[in-house]
This record gives structure tokens, C-alpha cells and sequence, in this order.
């Protein structure tokens, strides 16, 4: 493998890049060349990673995510670390202690969140592909609101070896990029068993997208254009569903009853894990230091006091309550019993239908500074968090616009199904170009 | 109140001796190597790492459960068990909890009273990582400050939890060396690791508050801190005071038990699972794990082929080592050698080891059973062979060159000393120039010319008298004479005497 170098110069406007690699070296490979942007929670050896949190300001990985190795294997150039919601937590991108990143397609609103960064780089053409994270709509929600496409891949298919924990059981790493064939492309590069995560599955993806979809059965969830679901966001995706019938699918009509409980089992689930996850970070080993002239139970008060954000610190308390004794059984235990309940009903489903599709978020990109209360925040994740909760995959791919702004049209499929999903969007996205 | 039921229960952590750490890895040979060595991104907890669940460790921890006599779990599930100290690198320590990798056991052991075995029963064992260790530094005057080294974070423990069926410290200890002596048995565990054992006792006065005394890390410890705690308890209920329901924690040092700060005592764990490690199915393991011979089989078979008494028996294979030092010293050995390999070790060596803090693994089997093999040859007595024995031992102890044990007996003029004359002699002989005089008769002849008082009163008729006189031809000899033999020349010098 020859070593080359990609001269990498972006007009960063938007704020997408925390680390840009100027001189990225690559090697040959399926990727040659490619400038890959990175989510800055994802580890990279000697490149600063900091999950959007002053907290790891100046946190300079040893070692480099099991992704990050197979994108070096295969020829791509490490562009940069994009922007994100600190830790993953929002749907903004405004939560990075950075500064928000800005829409491509209009700079008064938010890319989306949590890989907001890596969306917008794509959508600006600074970079042709990246990767985002995504625990309840990270990847999906930024591709629908700046017009690319996103995969959240199937749990288990892309080590998570090097992300950054923030909810453990419900994120995936996964590809973003302008064409459902990079996605594809990307996705080829990073799924696969990896020894060093136990929840990864020997399933590796070699897939070409097959623009064929005769015959295909597509559920469409009535929750998924019901209230809360902005009528024009609701009639652009319909309209989508409706050209994927003319190219020879079935729309059948479908419920997903427990996606009542979804949001609230996602929320107590994401934010317990976190609240464990987030733990580590007390100035003793990386990030700024702890004032080690106080006694540790003080200066670690003082670091984490400083150094997260508020809606990390509001997570993280209300993961600790939902975990602390007498709590476990009303919030924890029952937000498994509903996720599991979330996973029966997408099983039911899929016993009768291939994919199921709907808007990937219920309105267009909000306005910088729109979402100011966090309760509002949480419920445009709604059409997102179903599909982590049960572990399967989901593609946003662009099928309109309202207001100007693109719209995402999610299509979700069964558990180790990528592949048919990638399908779809692709069929989809040969038509409406 | 004074005979009031002491009743005890114990948690037992001991840090499996696998290759590799718990979740990664990185070497558990981190003992002799510099701080922070030993450490890789998983188990320094830096972020975006994950464990990688060791299946060695598991295999270990069935092997104890299947000779504990526990159940085995169908899935190993591991829990989070959270909590912050600059230790612990993740801030939780990845444990289990509400399913636990096997519950409902027992072990025997002697009891106090009477002869009879007695059942402690085991409530659960699982399988935990241990955190890193902190290096207290400075002093109040200089500042103090600790420095944190993350070589011990993530070796796995196992952790042995007992129900409350000890009914003294004695009978603890005995449990804890049983414990100790089976899992040696299997290859899991080595005691002389330092730090490879902390325990945590539950102790109470029947009908009063539980105590529990944390930090206990070596097996003296344990029956220290707990007739500590007797003590402090019952001292406690005469005076007319209750017992607190507390922690405590154990300072070594002062063998002496102290009140946790309160804050310590109000932990909330927020125990949930793992969700980075799957759940291991482990029943089917259990059935192929095939047990070595146990403590118990192996001091039956002591006493049925060597012929060792009951006693001996259970002290040569209450340790692996030690028991493995003896079949080493009878292998192809006589018969006759087996007694006395066993009183020997068993009643000697142990005792010279433990006064120069000794572990048997330092001594050969060799060298130890030539010594046997000289005294049983009558070479030398048993009292030179002592002396011989402590020469061997402080040349280990000093790291000086090898020497025979019979190099030893030379050098130290040890070698047993025989008069070979069958003629009775006459006391005052003269000896003929240029014969080396047998240093018996000489020592004999001295002692009698030098206690006259004792030789008198002998004849007056005082038993006492003539063991006086062996004495001093006992220490004119150092030991070399046989005893048997120079009481038959006394017996003849003093009526030659007489006569
Ligand atoms: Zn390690």
C-alpha cells in the first residue's frame, strides 16, 4: 500500500469541522483519495476527539476506532472531525460547547442533529462522504434536514469499538453521504465482525444497490402521519411512497401502538446508560486536569462541573435518578418492557411486510435557537427513536422540499436488512433525480 | 452475655491467576513491572473502549462453582455497578448482579467442638474486575497526594459469598484455608500472589446489629479482625450498649477495627446491565469441566497409601504446594520413608519455614529427602538433622551456594558418633598416644571428671542425677550421640565406677 497524501483546504462557513486534516495521507484501496470526515466522537489515534465537550478539550486518542481503521485500510483520507451535539445529545447540533454548525441549504436554521457537522460538510460538498453516529435519529435527522442520505445500520453490523459511549444499546456508527451509492460504498468499508466489540455481529456488507423493487410490500405506520407531523412534511413523503408504488410496490396501512411509550423508553434508556457512561470523565486521566490540590470527591465536582453542557448535565441526572434504588423498577425495568414492546410490534409488522416508510423527522430544519425548551427538543426525535429502540436498520433519503427545505423520507426494514433498505432509497432516489 | 453465639459469614475476593486481564489483553503479571505498564485503552477506561469478556475467567469460576458444589446459571450476565473513585478508570466496575454465575453451595470443614465436619453454605459466586490501586504519598506536613496505577484494573476476581454459618474466627479461618486450598487445587488461584486475597466479614452477636468489616487482605487478618470485633462487641452488650448496624473497616496494622466515615456507608450503586457485553450461555460448559483430585480425596488418599496419621494428612493437603513437596519427597521412596517424610514436614519443616518466612516452594524436594535419607540410615539424629535442615534453609534464605546436606553434616562435625565397642570399658582409661579418642568416651569421660557432685549423688541414689550427666555429654557432643547408646555407656562408666 502506497502512502499518498490528500491536500484537504475546505471553506468551513458552517462550522461543520472541530479538526480539519490539511494533509490527510491515504493509501490505495476501494476509498483511495476519498476525504472521509469523521464525528468527532469517534476515536482517532492523534487526532484531537472530543465528543463537542470542553470537557475532552485537547483529548488525543492513542488508538483509533475499529471504523477508522478499515476506512485507513481502504485507501480513504481521515478530512477532519465534525461538529455535533455534545455527546450526541440533541437534535440540533447547537449543543456543541463549539458553536452550532449551520444548514447548508439555509444558515438561519440547524443542520440537525446529533452529526449536524458531518450532514452539513456533506451538503456543502466540502467532503463526497462521513460518518455520524446515530442513537435515536443522529444520522437520519441531519441527512433529512440537509437534503443527503444517512444509514442507521442494523445493531451489532458496525463495531462500535472507538465510539465514544453515549447509549450504548441503542447507537450505531454509520455512512452519510450525498448518494445512496456512497452510502452503500461506505457501508461496504465499515460493517463486519469486530473481536473487540461483543455485541457485533459477523455479518459484512457487500451489497451494490438494485434499483428493483417489484413485488416489495411497504408498511406505512398511520403514526407516522398523525399528529405532531407537519401536513406538508406528511404529504411530501406520501407523495415519495406513492412513486415507489408506481415502480411496482405494495403500500399497506399498518399500526405501531407502543410507539406511545417509545419516546419515553428511549429517553430513560439513553439517559441512564449515559449517566454511567459519562462517569469516567473526572480530569484524572484526560481532558483538563482536576485541581489536584482539593480532595478528588471536590475536584471532580469542580471538572464535570465545568466542563459539560447543560443538556449533558441534565441527562446525566436524570439517568442517575432513573438508575437509583427505588427508581430502577418504575423507570429502567419499565422502559425495557416497553422497548421490548417496541420490538414485537416492528416484528409483527415485518411478518406481514418488507419495509416500513414515513417522514424520517416530522417537520423541515427548525430555526437556530426555535427549540429552546429541551420537551420540544425531545419530540421531534419521535418517528427516529423507534427504529433504535428495536435495533433495526433506517435510511433517510432526500424526497422533497417544503418551505425550500429538503425532506427526509425514512425507510426501515428487518433486522440485518440493509441491504433492502439501501434498495429502496436507491430505487427512490433514480426516479426522483 | 460472655457465651452469647458469635455468628459469622464472609465475602471472599480472589483474583483468578489467568494469563490475561478480565476485559482486554493486557498481562496480570504486573507485580514486579513499574506503575501504568500493564494498560491498554480498555482497561485504562479511556473513552470509546470496550470489554472483551475473558472466557478463561469464566471456565475458572465454574471450576471453583462445580467444586463449591453450587448450580451453575444458564446465562452470565453482567451488571455496572457505578460508583466514583479515582481508582475505579470507567467510574463502575463491571460486575454481576442479579444473576450471578452460581448460587447454593457448600464447603466442609472441621468444627470447633467435637470431630465432626460442619457445612458452610455458599450463597453465590461471581465473577467481577478488580479497579487499579492508588499510592498514598506526602504527609500532612508536605501535602499529601496519591498517585493512581491502573496495573491491577481489570484482573478478574471471583467473588465467594458465604451464608452466616461460622460460629467463631477459627472456624472463618478454617473456611477461608479450605477455600484457599480448593481453589489452589484447581489451578485458579495463587495465595502467594500479594494482594490476590481481600475479604469482607459479616459478624454479629445473635440477636444483636450485623457488623461488616471491609478491607481484610490476608488470612491472619481475617481471625484477627473478627476476635477484634468478638471482643468489641460483646464488650459493647456487658456494658449494657448496643451494637450499631455499620461498616468498618480493618487496619492491618493496629489489628484493630475502625467506623467507616457515614458518607461511605450510603452508597447507591445504580446497578444496570452491561449493554456492551452479550450474555454468555455457560451451562453447557459446565458439564465438560473435569475437577483434579480436591483436598479431601487427596488427604484420604494420604492416610490409605502413605499411611499418614489423620493429623498429618490434613496439614500436608490443607496447601497444593505443600502436599505436592511431599509426594515429591516419597516418590520411589521406601516405605519406611513415608512416616517419617510426613513428621518431618509436617512437624518440622512448616514450623522452620514460617519462622524465617519461608514458602515451601523455595526448598527442593531433593536435597530434603537426601537429609531424610541420612537420618533414616542413622547417619545422623534427628536432633543434627534439625540443625542441618536450618543450614539448608537460611543457604536459600541468603541466596549462598548449594550444599549436601551431607557437606553440611561434615562440615559442621555432625555426622552421628558411635562407640562400636563391644567390650564393656573402664572409666579412667588411658588412652594410647596416637589414637584420635572416640569423642563420646571423651565427652563421657570429662563429664564425670567434672561433676563429681553428680556423680556422687547418683550413687546416693538420685535418679535426677544421671539425666544431669547426659546433658552435659549431650552439649560436650552437640547432639552427635545416640542417645540410646551413650545411656548404655553411662550406665556402664558409673557402675565401673562403683566398682
Ligand atoms: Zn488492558
Amino acid at each position: 500500500m502506497a502512502a499518498h497524501e490528500t491536500v484537504f483546504n475546505p471553506d468551513d462557513r458552517y462550522n461543520a469541522f472541530l479538526t480539519v486534516c490539511r494533509k490527510a495521507p491515504h493509501s490505495d484501496g476501494k476509498l483511495a483519495g476519498i476525504a472521509v470526515a469523521v464525528k468527532d466522537n469517534i476515536s482517532t489515534q492523534g487526532i484531537e476527539t472530543t465528543c463537542a465537550s470542553k470537557i475532552l478539550k485537547g483529548y488525543i486518542p492513542p488508538y483509533d476506532a475499529h471504523v477508522v481503521d478499515l476506512l485507513k485500510q481502504s485507501g480513504a483520507a481521515i478530512a477532519g472531525k465534525t461538529n455535533m451535539d455534545e455527546f450526541g445529545m440533541g437534535t440540533t447540533t447547537e449543543n456543541s460547547a463549539f458553536g452550532p454548525t449551520l444548514n447548508p441549504c439555509d444558515t438561519t436554521r440547524v443542520p440537525g442533529g446529533s452529526s449536524g457537522g458531518s450532514a452539513a460538510a456533506i451538503a456543502a460538498g466540502m467532503v463526497r462522504m462521513a460518518l455520524g453516529t446515530d442513537t435515536g435519529g443522529s444520522i437520519r435527522c441531519p441527512a433529512a434536514f440537509c437534503g443527503i442520505v444517512g444509514l442507521k445500520p442494523t445493531y451489532g453490523r458496525v463495531s462500535r469499538y472507538g465510539l465514544i459511549a453515549y447509549a450504548n444499546s441503542l447507537e450505531q456508527i454509520g455512512p452519510m453521504a450525498g448518494t445512496v451509492s456512497d452510502v452503500s460504498l461506505l457501508m461496504q468499508v465499515i460493517a463486519g465482525y469486530d473481536r473487540r466489540d461483543s455485541t457485533s455481529y459477523n455479518k459484512p456488507y457487500t451489497h451494490t444497490p438494485n434499483p428493483d423493487i417489484k413485488g416489495l410490500t411497504i408498511g406505512i405506520p398511520q403514526e407516522y402521519f398523525g399528529a405532531g407531523v407537519d401536513p406538508r412534511v406528511a404529504e411530501v413523503t406520501k407523495r415519495a411512497i406513492f412513486r415507489l408504488e408506481e415502480l411496482g410496490a405494495t403500500a399497506l396501512p399498518c399500526s405501531i401502538p407502543s410507539m406511545e411509550y417509545a419516546l419515553a423508553a428511549y429517553y430513560v434508556t439513553c439517559t441512564s446508560e449515559a449517566s454511567s457512561n459519562l462517569a469516567r470523565f473526572d480530569g484524572v486521566r484526560y481532558g483538563p486536569a482536576a485541581d489536584t490540590k482539593k480532595s478528588w470527591h471536590d475536584a471532580y465536582r469542580e471538572v464535570r462541573r465545568a466542563g459539560f453542557g447543560a443538556e449533558v448535565r441534565r441527562r446525566i441526572m436524570l439517568g442517575t435518578f432513573a438508575l437509583s434504588s427505588g427508581y430502577y423498577g418504575k423507570y429502567y425495568a419499565k422502559a425495557q418492557i416497553a422497548r421490548e414492546n417496541v420490538k414485537k410490534d416492528f416484528a409483527r409488522i415485518f411478518s406481514e411486510v418488507d419495509v416500513i416508510a414515513g417522514p424520517t423527522m416530522p417537520t423541515i430544519a427548525f430555526k437556530l435557537g426555535e427549540k429552546s425548551d429541551p420537551l420540544s427538543m425531545y419530540l421531534a426525535d419521535i418517528l427516529t427513536v423507534p427504529v433504535n429502540l428495536a435495533n433495526i436498520p433506517a435510511i433517510s433519503v432526500p424526497c422533497g422540499k417544503v418551505d425550500g427545505m429538503p425532506v427526509g423520507l425514512q425507510i426501515m426494514g428487518k433486522p440485518f436488512e440493509d441491504e433492502r433498505v439501501v434498495d429502496v432509497a436507491f430505487a427512490y432516489e433514480q426516479v426522483a433525480a | 452475655m460472655t457465651d452469647a453465639q458469635v455468628i459469622v459469614g464472609l465475602e471472599v475476593h480472589c483474583q483468578l491467576d489467568t494469563q490475561s486481564k478480565l476485559f482486554c489483553g493486557c498481562s496480570t503479571d504486573y507485580r514486579s513491572d513499574g506503575p501504568n505498564t500493564h494498560v491498554c485503552p480498555v482497561c485504562l477506561g479511556l473513552p470509546g473502549s470496550m470489554p472483551v469478556l475473558n472466557k478463561k475467567a469464566i471456565e475458572y469460576a465454574m471450576r471453583v462453582a462445580k467444586a463449591l458444589n453450587c448450580s451453575v446459571t444458564d446465562e452470565a450476565e453482567f451488571s455496572r455497578k457505578n460508583y466514583f473513585y479515582p481508582d475505579l478508570d470507567k467510574a463502575y466496575q463491571i460486575t454481576q448482579y442479579d444473576k450471578p454465575l452460581a448460587k447454593g453451595g457448600y464447603v466442609e470443614i472441621e468444627a470447633d467442638e467435637g470431630s465432626g465436619g460442619k457445612c458452610v453454605q455458599i450463597t453465590r459466586i461471581h465473577v467481577e474486575e478488580d479497579p487499579g490501586r492508588l499510592v498514598h504519598m506526602g504527609n500532612a506536613e508536605r501535602g499529601r497526594y496519591s498517585l493512581v496505577d491502573y496495573n491491577r484494573a481489570g484482573i478478574p476476581l471471583i467473588e465467594i459469598v458465604s451464608e452466616p454459618d461460622m460460629r467463631s474466627p477459627k472456624e472463618a479461618r478454617k473456611f477461608l484455608n479450605k477455600l484457599r486450598a480448593t481453589l489452589e487445587y484447581l489451578g485458579v488461584f495463587d495465595s502467594e500472589k500479594e494482594g490476590s486475597l481481600r475479604v469482607d466479614a459479616n459478624i454479629s452477636i445473635a440477636g444483636s446489629e450485623r457488623v461488616e468489616v471491609k478491607n481484610i487482605s490476608s488470612y491472619k487478618g481475617v481471625e484477627k479482625a473478627l476476635t477484634f470485633e468478638v471482643t468489641r462487641q460483646k464488650n459493647l452488650l456487658r456494658r449494657g450498649r448496643t451494637v450499631k448496624r455499620e461498616t468498618r473497616h480493618f487496619l492491618e496494622a493496629r489489628g484493630i477495627t475502625q467506623s467507616a466515615r457515614s458518607k461511605e456507608q450510603e452508597h447507591d450503586y445504580r446497578y444496570f446491565p452491561e449493554p456492551d457485553l452479550r450474555p454468555v450461555n455457560v451451562q453447557s460448559w459446565v458439564a465438560g469441566i473435569v475437577l483434579p483430585e480436591l483436598p479431601d480425596a487427596r488427604r484420604e488418599r494420604f492416610m490409605a497409601q502413605y499411611g499418614c496419621s489423620a493429623n498429618h494428612a490434613r496439614t500436608l493437603t490443607g496447601e497444593l504446594r505443600l502436599a505436592n513437596f511431599y509426594e515429591h519427597v516419597v516418590a520411589s521412596g521406601q516405605k519406611g520413608l513415608f512416616t517419617l517424610a510426613a513428621t518431618w514436614i509436617a512437624d518440622t519443616l512448616i514450623g522452620e519455614l514460617n519462622y524465617r518466612n519461608m514458602t515451601i516452594d523455595t526448598v527442593q524436594a531433593a536435597p530434603f529427602k537426601k537429609l531424610l535419607e541420612h537420618i533414616q540410615g542413622d547417619e545422623c539424629t534427628d536432633k543434627s538433622g534439625v540443625e542441618v535442615l536450618r543450614v539448608m534453609l537460611d543457604t536459600i534464605k541468603q541466596g549462598l551456594p548449594y550444599e549436601t546436606p551431607l557437606a553440611i553434616l561434615d562440615r559442621l562435625n555432625l555426622r552421628k558418633v558411635s562407640v562400636n565397642i563391644t567390650r564393656p570399658f573402664a572409666y579412667g582409661i588411658t588412652l594410647k598416644s596416637g589414637v584420635e579418642p572416640n569423642p563420646i568416651m571423651k565427652a563421657l569421660s570429662e563429664v564425670l571428671t567434672e561433676q563429681p557432685r553428680a556423680v556422687e549423688d547418683f550413687r546416693k541414689g538420685k535418679k535426677e542425677a544421671f539425666n544431669f550427666l547426659i546433658g552435659h555429654v549431650m552439649k560436650k557432643t552437640r547432639g552427635r550421640a545416640d542417645p540410646k547408646e551413650l545411656n548404655r555407656l553411662l550406665v556402664e562408666a558409673l557402675k565401673n565406677r562403683e566398682a
